[in-house]
Order: structure tokens, then C-alpha cells, then sequence
């Protein structure tokens, strides 16, 4: 279990002399993502002593929790209550925080019928790159006092400060779920899915993979009833360890060797013209893809089609590994690091080598 | 931090500026006549006026870059107006500056239904955008009670909520791109038609930021498939707070109502002599539960709802028999504030946001205070997001009334903060809650949102002196406090 242990003030003092000596850090929970995003030097800083859930209350649907919680602590106490984290965050591993799991802002299978990891995020406490820790949003389902600075911290890689509590909005686990599997090539199983998507039928997960789509579906029993015979797919008995297997990727398409790149398109955009192995998620919005391709001709096939490519995994992590920005909005995000984090100690380079 | 004093402008300086800008828009593009500009003076908060300098209204987003170069390069700030429906005098003009209208972009550009996404001007109406795909079995999910009015740039630009926000989400939930013009006049795409972009999360934060980081000229929203079936449940109850805590016993269950609303006594009389929708007037508070889904499931939570309503103890239980009367209760709902303003010459409304379980305390406390002010307070709120608007009534031509409405609302805003929750939900801070700020924000926090500003809009030009109050006014706004609302320095000038 998760102690309940709040450091927030030494976690200050950390920040503040290494902003007066100009150390970078390198923030850090249980390092189950440390392979995500750009490769950068810092003296670590350790999250994971800052510990515990501070507030919840199941009929608020909200949950409070310090960063250096783990998130399998987290999920089974709202799993005691019926509940769960709506954007069914991917660990990676076993040591996997709240906090790691915030600044990295991945979300699972639900994220685009339920929303992802920033949609959920109802406030945060940061300490901010001279040491300050402050408060933004807070534990009510709506609030628009100040500048979002909960939502622009998802995501952020740390790079804007380090995030040390959360509150996130929670969901009840639905009373039923259920896998469909249906036969067809990529190209009409992204069209299926965007038409069913079109629809009311409570899908909570969609996968295409080897010229087969997985469809889940999730709520109430009678609901779940309906779509399956709506769908009418064959169904699937290991459905939880096939979508915990996509989540975590345990799934045997990611044991491989070969750079693994995440293409984030317009989810009904037909399919790529680049050579490698897929899986696509999301409806067709997060499509994996194992190639050598060089980086330059798959950003620019997916700029074609709307999109953004990340090298989420493998590949040469000294060059840019997120889609580079145009300028001008680069020059917002270089703003922005400043006005967080003036002496730029906080996971320098991660996100972009400049930032 | 950069600041903006606001000079009472010379005389001329209007002329010049009109001039000037007709040289970058068609003539009728400008108004610089005192009698043109009185329509722009003030937004849905009319409390507070003031006369711009010169309104433009731009049709395309070149003439906004054309505008927003020239004003950055001459330092005159700008303030964007969509339908002038906010609460908050978020687009109250500034007596130095140009109010740019966005009115004229109003065109639905892009409907992509099978990727469930439509790109709008700013001007389009809330509203409209719905109407456009219902034919095809889409909506667009957020819906403000003004939504026939509001347009979706200012719902952007506010984060506007709705009745069905609860499971349905804001507006930050509900939109996927933006273009935007900075202050410099360059523009940016942020967001993508994908589901998220690359580097920093600029989308979440342009939204609800007040016209304060760059002016939005198109929006691209996501559309959602419309429910198979909604109910509609009214419960009538003889105490508020046995209403407040069967919120909380509804969402115990497990079951996410479409739309959880509730209504007072005071406001459920006025709604009523407004739409004669039929409420229980007799009743100290009703309940609104929306159940929506496909009709299996609608019709299992209908069942659960019920009885959870009953061992909450209501007095009541009506259930809209058909998709008309569904409306026809909705109606008086989304038309409690013009109702409101049938009971009083003027109201004035509060946006506090608390967690659910305070909502009885917090409405007993709202009646003492109303009681100790000698004003009569009407709440009607989004009870699933313990979003609270109260009404308070007063009359604006009883001299002191407006300013001890003002202090009272205030004292409403301070109490939604020490339970744990914020001064505005959806609404937004504008100038109206300005001096709140300094309750819930540290004068650290305050700084940081400074530092965010600037990281935008290094001149503090776009909107200057909303949302975020200084640090000087604080220390103003603490004093004020000890003096019970007399201000120290009554020269200077007040929001």
C-alpha cells in the first residue's frame, strides 16, 4: 500500500536550490515511462515519498491523491467503492504513480468514448520551478476560476513543474462488459467503427488488428444486452486480458525490437500508405506502428492526413521524438516553460530538445 | 507585471482611431459614433457599462490580423465580444480600447459526420450548431440555458457549461481545434481533427481563459450521436436539503443522470407563472433527473431512480409522459433567469460551485445571508455538478440596493470557496468576480497566472484587467474587507 506521507515542503526546498544552482532535474515516480519522450539528464527527484490518498468521497465522484501514490493502490480503492478512473490509464509497469501517469497523460481503450487522462483532471497542486507550490482547480466538477493550468500540466512531461497531488473526476464500473470480434480488412473495420461510433450503442473500446476488429461494449446489463445484439459480432471470452493486453502492451504485437510509433490521425482517416505492422485503437484515432521508416517520411504521411507522430518507444531518443511544432507555436511553448520554470530545471529536453 | 491604466481617452484619440482603422476594414466594419457604440457597452451583465472607443466588426480573419497588428503596434488593448450574453462582463469594453465583435462569423463551415466533428465560425450560435446536424441523429453536447443566444466563440471562451455537463462534459470536452489569432495578428492552429496534438495542452487552456491569451476565429466541436431515449423525473420536496442529499444518493447508485437539476420554492413559483409547465409550487425544492441511453437502460435506471427518490423522502414523483411535456418541464428550467426577472426590476446571479455533499448547508447558510442583507435569493443550480446559481433580487433604482447585492453576492462567492469549492463554475470571473480571485487564488498562484498571461501577450493587451486581479488590487480588496465594503480609496475606479 501507498503510506500516507506528505513531503511537499522538502520537495519545495529540493526545487528551490537546485533553481538557485541551476541543476536540472529529473522527476520521477516508480520509472515504469522513464522510456517515453526525449532522453534527459537530471539529478533525480524522487516523487514517490509523497504518498497517499488525501480526500475521497464516492458519491462526490472525485478522488484526491498525492503523486507518488500507486496507481494500482488507487484503482482498487475505487474499485472497493464500484468505481474507476475513466480514461483506464496504461500502467507499463508495475511501479506506475499517479503523478507519472498525469505528466505522461496516456490514456487506455475508453479514451475516446469516455475521454482521456486530462478530461478527467479536476485540479492539481505543482510546484513550479522557483519552488513555489500552488493550487489550480480543485475537487468540483466545474471551475473556470483562473487559467487551466490542471489540464496544461497533463501531458506535460514535467517540464512545466512538478505535479505532487491530483484530483481527478471518477466513474462507476459498468455493471457489464462484452467483446465482439469481426472479420474485416483495416480499411472497412475503420469505417464500421466510426459508423457505430455515430450511433448510441455504449462502445467502450475498439481495436483492429491482423485483418480483425475488436469491439467492447459497456453499461448496464440491458444496455449491454441491446448492443450485442445490435452488433451482432462473434463473441470474445478473454475479453478483459485481450483489452488489458492493449492497454499494458503485453500484447504480443508490441514484444519487438523494432522503433514503435503512435500515429494520432482523424479517427475516420483511411488507412496509411507506410510500410510496417498496425494496430489500430481509438476508432482509428491511435494507430500503432512498428517500421524503420525514417521519421521524417512518417511525420510527413501523417501531416497529410491531419495527424501527429510520436516515436513512443525504441528509435534514436536524441532527436526529436514528438511531432516538432511549428514555429510559431513552439514559440508559445518556450513562453510558457519560462513562465513555469525561468532556469529551466525541470526534465530539460524531454518533451523538445529546446524546452 | 505589465499593467494597464486606463486614462479616460482624449478627445479626438476616437476619431483617429476610427480613422485608422477604416483603412484596414470596410467602412461599415467600424463604429465610432457614441450612439452606435451604446450596444456593445455592456454584456448580459449590465451592471457595469462603459463606452469602447471604437467597435469593429471584421468578417474575415485577415481583417482580425489586420486589426490586431495594428492595435499590438500602437499598444491599445483589444477586447472580443461574441453575443454579449456572458454573466460576467467578460466583454465589458474597455474606455481606451476596440471592442472587436465577432458577430459577423457566423457560418457553419464543415460538417464530417462520420468522424463526428463540425468547424464553425465563433458567431455561430450555440444552438444552431445542434440544429444543423439533428437531422442526422447529432448533437452538440454542451448547452447553456442561453444557448439559443450564446455563440459557441464565447462558450469557448468562458468554458460554458449546461444542464447536461454532468455526463455530457464542458466545453473543454467537447471541442477538438481552434484557430487563433494572436495578439501579434499571427495565427495559430491548436488542437488537431485527431483526438490529441503534440507539446502542451493549449486547447484545454484557450478554453475558458476569457479572451485573455488570443481571439478565436474558428472552432472545430465534436458532435455526439443523440441518446436513444431521455425520461425526464421531477421530485418534489418539502425540505432542501432532504433534495440536496438525494442528489448525492443518485449518484450512489452507480447511475450518471443525463442532467441533474434543482430548483427552490421562490424559483419554482417564478418558472411557473413563466411557462405554466405544471411544477409543484407548494414544494421547498424540486429535483430534475434526466435518464437517457438506450430504452432497455433507461427504463432499468427509471426503476432505481424511483426508489432511491423515494427513501429520500420526496413528497412527489412526476415523470414527463411524452417528449413534449419532457421539454415543457425542461422549459421553466432553462428559463428561471428571465423568470427571476419577473419577480424583481433587477437580479443578480451567483455561479459558486461546491462539492455535492454541501449543498444543504450551503443553501441554509445562502437563506440566513439573504435574511441578514434584507434581499430575497431564488436558487436554481446544476445539482449532479453542485454548480449553485443563486438569484439575488433587488432593485437597481433603490439607492445602496445594488452595492449591498453586490457584497452579499460576494459573501455567497467567499462561502462557496470555504466549503472546498470555487467562485465560478461556468460563468467565468470577467470583472465581476475579480476581487473573489484573491480569496481562493495565493498571490504565488496569482503570479503564475500573470506569468502565463505574459508568456501570450507580453503587453497585456487582449482583455487586460479581467479575470485575474493584481496584486495591488488585493491588498486594496483586503482592506476593503475590514471596512465591511466601504472602500479606503472611494477615487479610485471600481469594475
Amino acid at each position: 500500500m501507498s503510506t500516507d506521507n506528505n513531503i511537499d515542503k522538502e520537495l519545495c526546498l529540493v526545487v528551490k536550490q537546485a533553481a538557485a544552482e541551476g541543476t536540472p532535474l529529473r522527476l520521477h515516480g516508480g520509472d515504469t515511462k522513464s522510456f517515453y519522450g526525449r532522453a534527459s539528464d537530471g539529478q533525480p527527484l524522487d516523487l514517490r515519498g509523497h504518498s497517499g490518498i488525501v480526500n475521497y468521497e464516492p458519491s462526490e465522484l472525485v478522488i484526491t491523491a498525492r503523486a507518488g501514490t500507486l496507481l494500482v493502490d488507487l484503482e482498487s480503492s475505487l474499485a472497493e467503492q464500484g468505481q474507476m478512473l475513466g480514461f483506464e490509464p496504461p500502467h507499463l509497469g508495475a511501479g506506475a504513480t499517479l503523478g507519472g501517469t498525469i505528466a505522461c497523460g496516456l490514456s487506455g481503450p475508453r479514451r475516446p468514448y469516455a475521454g482521456a487522462a486530462r478530461d478527467f483532471v479536476l485540479g492539481v497542486r505543482i510546484i513550479n520551478g522557483r519552488g513555489e507550490l500552488l493550487r489550480f482547480g480543485g475537487q468540483v466538477m466545474k471551475n473556470v476560476a483562473g487559467y487551466d493550468i490542471s489540464r496544461l500540466s497533463v501531458g506535460a512531461l514535467g517540464t512545466l513543474g512538478a505535479i505532487v497531488e491530483v484530483s481527478l473526476k471518477v466513474l462507476p464500473v459498468p455493471v457489464r462488459e462484452a467483446t465482439m470480434r469481426f472479420a474485416m480488412p483495416a480499411d472497412q473495420a475503420i469505417r464500421q467503427m466510426n459508423e457505430w461510433a455515430g450511433q448510441p450503442i455504449p462502445i467502450s473500446g475498439t481495436c483492429h488488428h491482423d485483418g480483425v476488429l475488436y469491439v467492447r461494449v459497456s453499461g448496464s446489463a440491458a444496455g449491454v444486452d441491446a448492443a450485442i445484439a445490435r452488433l451482432d459480432g462473434e463473441m470474445v471470452d478473454e475479453g478483459a486480458a485481450l483489452w488489458h493486453g492493449i492497454r499494458e502492451h503485453s500484447h504480443a504485437f508490441f514484444a519487438d525490437d523494432q522503433p514503435q510509433w503512435r500515429i494520432s490521425v482523424p479517427q475516420a482517416a483511411a488507412p496509411l500508405s507506410l510500410d510496417g505492422d498496425w494496430l489500430i485503437e481509438w476508432g482509428g484515432a491511435q494507430r500503432w506502428l512498428k517500421t524503420e521508416a525514417p521519421a521524417d517520411v512518417i511525420r510527413e504521411q501523417t501531416e497529410a492526413a491531419g495527424g501527429h507522430a510520436t516515436l513512443f518507444r525504441g528509435g534514436d531518443r536524441t532527436q526529436e521524438v514528438f511531432h516538432p511544432l511549428r514555429p510559431l507555436l513552439f514559440n508559445l511553448h518556450r513562453n510558457l516553460k519560462d513562465a513555469f520554470d525561468p532556469q529551466r530545471i525541470f526534465n530539460p529536453g524531454r518533451l523538445y530538445r529546446y524546452l | 507585471m505589465a499593467q494597464t491604466a486606463e486614462p479616460t481617452p482624449a478627445a479626438g484619440d476616437r476619431e483617429a482611431l476610427g480613422r485608422a482603422l477604416r483603412s484596414l476594414l470596410p467602412d461599415d466594419a467600424v463604429l465610432d459614433h457614441p450612439e452606435e457604440l451604446r450596444p456593445y457597452e455592456c454584456d448580459g451583465l449590465s451592471a457595469y457599462r462603459k463606452l469602447p472607443l471604437v467597435v469593429v466588426l471584421p468578417e474575415t480573419v485577415e481583417q482580425v490580423q489586420e486589426v490586431m497588428r495594428y492595435c499590438a503596434g500602437q499598444r491599445i488593448p483589444v477586447v472580443a465580444r461574441g453575443a454579449g450574453t456572458g454573466l460576467s462582463g467578460g466583454a465589458l469594453p474597455l474606455e481606451n480600447g476596440v471592442l472587436m465583435s465577432l458577430a459577423k462569423f457566423n457560418r457553419i463551415l464543415d460538417i464530417d459526420l462520420l468522424n463526428r466533428a463540425a468547424r464553425v465560425q465563433p458567431g455561430v450560435r450555440n444552438l444552431a450548431i445542434s440544429e444543423a446536424v439533428s437531422a442526422s441523429g447529432f448533437y452538440y453536447a454542451p448547452d447553456p440555458s442561453s444557448q439559443i443566444a450564446c455563440s459557441i466563440g464565447g462558450n469557448v471562451a468562458e468554458n460554458a457549461g449546461g444542464l447536461h455537463c454532468l455526463k455530457y462534459g464542458l466545453t473543454v470536452h467537447n471541442i477538438l481545434k481552434l484557430q487563433v489569432v494572436t495578439v501579434e495578428g499571427d495565427l495559430v492552429t491548436i488542437g488537431s481533427d485527431g483526438l490529441d496534438a503534440p507539446g502542451y495542452d493549449l486547447l484545454a487552456l484557450m478554453t475558458g481563459s476569457e479572451g485573455m491569451l488570443g481571439i478565436i476565429v474558428e472552432i472545430t466541436v465534436r458532435l455526439l450521436p443523440k441518446p436513444m431515449s431521455a425520461k425526464l423525473i421531477m421530485a418534489s420536496f418539502d425540505d432542501v436539503e432532504k433534495a440536496g442529499d438525494a442528489v448525492g444518493n443518485i449518484i450512489a447508485t452507480g447511475i450518471i443522470p443525463g442532467g441533474l437539476e434543482m430548483m427552490d420554492n421562490l424559483a419554482t413559483r417564478a418558472t411557473e407563472d413563466f411557462v405554466h409547465a405544471g411544477y409543484d409550487t407548494n414544494a421547498a425544492a424540486i429535483l430534475f433527473c434526466e435518464l437517457d441511453g438506450t430504452p432497455e437502460e433507461v427504463d432499468a435506471d427509471l426503476v432505481r431512480v424511483n426508489e432511491v427518490l423515494e427513501q429520500s423522502g420526496c413528497t412527489d414523483i412526476r415523470i414527463a409522459k411524452d417528449e413534449q411535456q419532457r421539454q415543457l418541464f425542461w422549459s421553466g428550467r432553462k428559463a428561471a433567469f428571465p423568470a427571476a426577472g419577473r419577480l424583481s426590476p433587477d437580479y443578480y446571479c451567483i455561479d459558486g460551485t461546491i462539492p455535492r455533499k454541501k449543498i444543504g448547508y450551503v443553501l441554509t447558510r445562502i437563506a440566513e445571508m439573504g435574511r441578514e442583507y434584507g434581499l430575497r435569493i431564488a436558487n436554481v443550480f446544476h445539482a449532479g455538478d453542485g454548480n449553485l446559481h443563486p438569484l439575488i433580487l433587488y432593485d437597481g433604482n433603490k439607492p445602496g440596493e445594488f452595492e449591498r447585492t453586490e457584497e452579499l453576492g460576494g459573501k455567497i462567492l467567499e462561502l462557496s470557496v470555504e466549503v472546498g469549492g470555487t467562485i465560478t463554475g461556468e460563468h467565468g470571473v470577467g470583472v465581476e468576480k475579480i476581487n473573489q480571485m484573491c480569496v481562493q487564488f495565493e498571490s504565488t498562484e496569482l503570479t503564475q497566472f500573470h506569468a502565463l498571461k505574459h508568456a501570450f501577450d507580453p503587453h497585456s493587451l487582449l482583455n487586460p484587467g479581467k479575470a485575474v486581479p493584481t496584486l495591488s488590487r488585493c491588498a486594496e480588496f483586503g482592506a476593503m474587507h475590514v471596512h465591511k465594503g466601504e472602500l479606503k480609496f472611494p477615487h479610485l475606479e471600481r469594475f
